[in-house]
């Protein structure tokens, strides 16, 4: 069961958002709603669910509602329309102090503009969801002073948020939000102060760590690199709507309309997808069949080549041709003997990665797994349509 | 043409004061004597104790509230200067009502200060209320005042708090209205209950400008001094208002300059502390 659950949430900010929300259903846009009552249309009609141990990330340009809809999640919004649930439990039906608790005890949250404490130190911040909860002293600022190391401020722990760079307040703010080891984190742009060295570091850390805790975090970024880098599902907001949500390679390969299609055209294709998510289902595996069984097998399927598995593991391609000669002179009685070895690449690998094995090796080259079999195959020109959709080139003609 | 409201409301008035003094009396008195034992005894301690040993505490908080020795030094002088105006005994009369006036003001002012902060109904309800009591002049309620509770040194007090408790709510209902929102949105979005987030941040942050509501308290409190001395309440201001009945100006003016001391060592004291408060706004730049 989805840890998250959002339903048809709709925001509207402003005094009278019952009218606002009405003109929308009737087909008004967020422009005209605007115009006509000074209202604004945060979010309409959200729907989707993440699941325990992912990392959900949304995206939209700026002013879509990615952090109005993020502030939904631990109510410091609440909905116009809508329901919210959370490990099945409806939050919007929440008392005051039942909500307190479930933000002291479940979630975590990093903030676009940092939201540090001016009055308190490094370490009083990232102790300061501890503090809430009423843990001693002591005990939270060994944890605080863990966390703090963990984001490399060691040595920073008594300075002011003031005396420190915009990165080093952000990484603040993701130390605090760690602290309580909460099971659901939801980050605004937690990395977007950052410059690009230490942001790849810091999105290498939470990959590392979110391997070890197995947190539900729910990322906020601008960055298409770091949504296709840190995202198991990644939704695309515009206007307050949701335009698609998917796995990076759904987005990417199967974008839902122009906006989404706006986003991912400078994308660096060859890095982002993997093997898997382009590879074709192998036309014939063979073991130990005997040339004859093989040759009777690739008749059958129209099949020109096989790919050859058998307990020693990948022995690599075998051509009609090649088996044909074989029968005739009779060389050898397994195909295992004339497969002629081929180089194979891992369904993770990303496209760049397998590019050389493809344009190198005559045949679609084999993909195999962790575990030895043979998952698919992917020829060059595959790769080339991924990496070059048919639509640019058309364009580019 | 006009219709006579001004005599119903006065008759009014003057009912629910008789009503409140036959019926209500012993509570009106009970809490005089209250205020009235803490103010004595305050003012005993004052007086008791050698002058030379005011001066060490004087310097001593002085230098507390600034770690300046310089300035430390200035305060002690300037209240060396009191005794030597002839005025120590009034001094520390004037000083034991003003610190019973402030402690007031601070228990009501900065609740109500928060509570107009956190709702604009109680803003909208208190905001002209205040405004009475800045602009109504000080007299109007000291007869009420003293009728209710005796001449002297209690309705004093409470004409001192009436007088001076409106900058404090204001100021820290600005203080905390100014506390930046996305500080407290975070301190929610940790669970903090309302209490922890005031305690915790909007407080310490509206700080500044609660001391500066203070200190802006304590100023009105000593402005209301010559004022409460004329119903009784000794002090500084009684050498004033003396001059101002003798025809002695002379004596008027040591009497004004003793309050401009008194004036110059309250502030520089509460002005010093409300800018250690805030030390991390400075730390470093
Ligand atoms: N408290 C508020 N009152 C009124 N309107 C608001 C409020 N918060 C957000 N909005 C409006 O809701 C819309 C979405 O804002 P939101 O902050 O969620 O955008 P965002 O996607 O996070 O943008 P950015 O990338 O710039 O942070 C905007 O049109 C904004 O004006
Ligand atoms: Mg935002």
């Amino acid at each position: 069961m989805a840890l998250i659950d959002v339903r048809h949430v709709t925001k509207v900010f402003g005094s009278r958002p019952e009218r606002a929300l009405a003109r929308l259903k009737a087909g008004a846009s967020k422009e005209e709603i605007l115009a006509e009552s000074n209202h604004t249309v945060g979010l309409y009609d959200i729907s989707l669910s993440v699941e325990p141990g992912e990392i959900f990330v949304v995206m939209g340009l700026s002013g879509s509602g990615k952090s109005t809809l993020i502030r939904h999640l631990n109510r410091l919004i609440d909905p116009t329309e809508g329901e919210i649930f959370i490990d099945g439990m409806d939050i919007l039906k929440l008392s005051i102090r039942e909500l307190e608790a479930f933000r002291r005890n479940k979630t975590g949250m990093v903030f676009q503009r940092f939201g540090l404490f001016p009055h308190r130190t490094v370490l009083q911040n990232v102790a300061y969801g501890l503090e809430i909860r009423g843990e001693p002293r002591a005990a939270r600022e060994e944890k605080a002073a863990e966390w703090v190391a963990t984001v490399g401020l060691t040595g920073y722990e008594d300075q002011y948020p003031e005396q420190l760079s915009g990165g080093m307040q952000q990484r603040v703010g993701l130390a605090r939000a760690l602290c309580t080891d909460p099971e659901i984190l939801l980050m605004d742009e937690a990395f977007s102060a950052l410059d690009p060295l230490i942001r790849g570091q810091m999105q290498d850390q939470l990959i590392e760590l979110q391997s070890r805790l197995r947190k539900t975090i729910v990322f906020i970024t601008h960055d298409l690199d770091e949504a296709l880098r840190l995202g198991d599902r990644i939704a695309i907001l515009k206007d307050g709507t949701l335009s698609q949500i998917g796995t990076p390679a759904e987005i990417l390969l199967d974008p839902a309309d122009d906006y989404v299609r706006a986003f991912v055209k400078d994308v660096n294709r060859a890095r982002v997808l993997t093997v898997e998510t382009v590879m074709k289902p192998p036309p014939l595996r063979l073991t130990d069949e005997t040339l004859e069984q093989a040759l009777a097998e690739m008749q059958r399927r129209g099949a020109e080549i096989g790919y050859v598995l058998n307990a020693r593991g990948y022995r690599g391609v075998v051509t009609r041709d090649a088996v044909n000669a074989a029968i005739a002179s009779h060389s050898g009685p397994t195909v295992d003997e004339i497969a002629v070895g081929a180089p194979s690449i891992a369904p993770g690998a990303s496209l760049a990665e397998a590019l050389p094995a493809t344009l190198s090796s005559t045949f679609p080259v084999a993909v195999i797994d962790a575990a030895g079999s043979l998952e698919g195959i992917l020829s060059a020109t595959e790769v080339g349509e991924v990496l070059m959709p048919a639509r640019q080139l058309e364009a580019a003609e | 043409m006009f219709v006579d409201i001004g005599k119903p409301i006065a008759d009014a008035t003057n009912t629910f004061i008789e009503w409140l003094i036959v019926n209500y009396g012993d509570v009106f008195e009970s809490i005089a004597n209250a205020l009235l034992t803490v103010l004595v005894l305050i003012e005993q301690a004052l007086r008791w104790a050698p002058p030379w040993s005011v001066l060490i505490v004087v310097g001593l908080i002085a230098y507390a509230a600034s770690r300046n020795l310089l300035l430390s030094f200035g305060i002690v002088a300037l209240a060396w200067l009191l005794g030597s105006l002839g005025l120590w005994e009034q001094a520390m009369q004037t000083i034991a009502v003003m610190l019973v006036s402030v402690a007031i003001a601070i228990i009501i002012g900065i609740p109500l200060g928060v509570l107009t902060a956190r709702s604009d109904i109680a803003r909208a309800l208190l905001n002209p209320v205040l405004d009475l009591m800045q602009t109504i002049p000080s007299f109007v309620y000291l007869i009420p005042a003293a009728m209710l509770f005796g001449l002297g040194k209690v309705p004093a007090i409470l004409a001192t708090v009436i007088y001076a408790t409106p900058p404090l709510i204001r100021l820290t209902d600005l203080g905390i209205r100014q506390v930046d929102h996305s500080v407290v949105e975070a301190s929610r979005a940790f669970g903090a209950t309302r209490w922890q987030m005031l305690k915790g941040v909007q407080i310490p942050l509206a700080l500044p400008s609660i001391m500066q509501g203070i200190n802006q308290t304590m100023m009105m409190a000593l402005a209301m001094v010559v004022i409460a001395s004329m119903i009784g309440a000794r002090g500084i201001g009684e050498t004033v208002l003396l001059g101002l009945q003798r025809n002695d100006p002379g004596k008027g003016l040591v009497g004004g300059i003793g309050i401009v001391i008194l004036a110059i060592i309250f502030d520089r004291i509460s002005q010093a502390f409300g800018r250690r408060l805030q030390a991390y706004r400075t730390v470093g730049g």
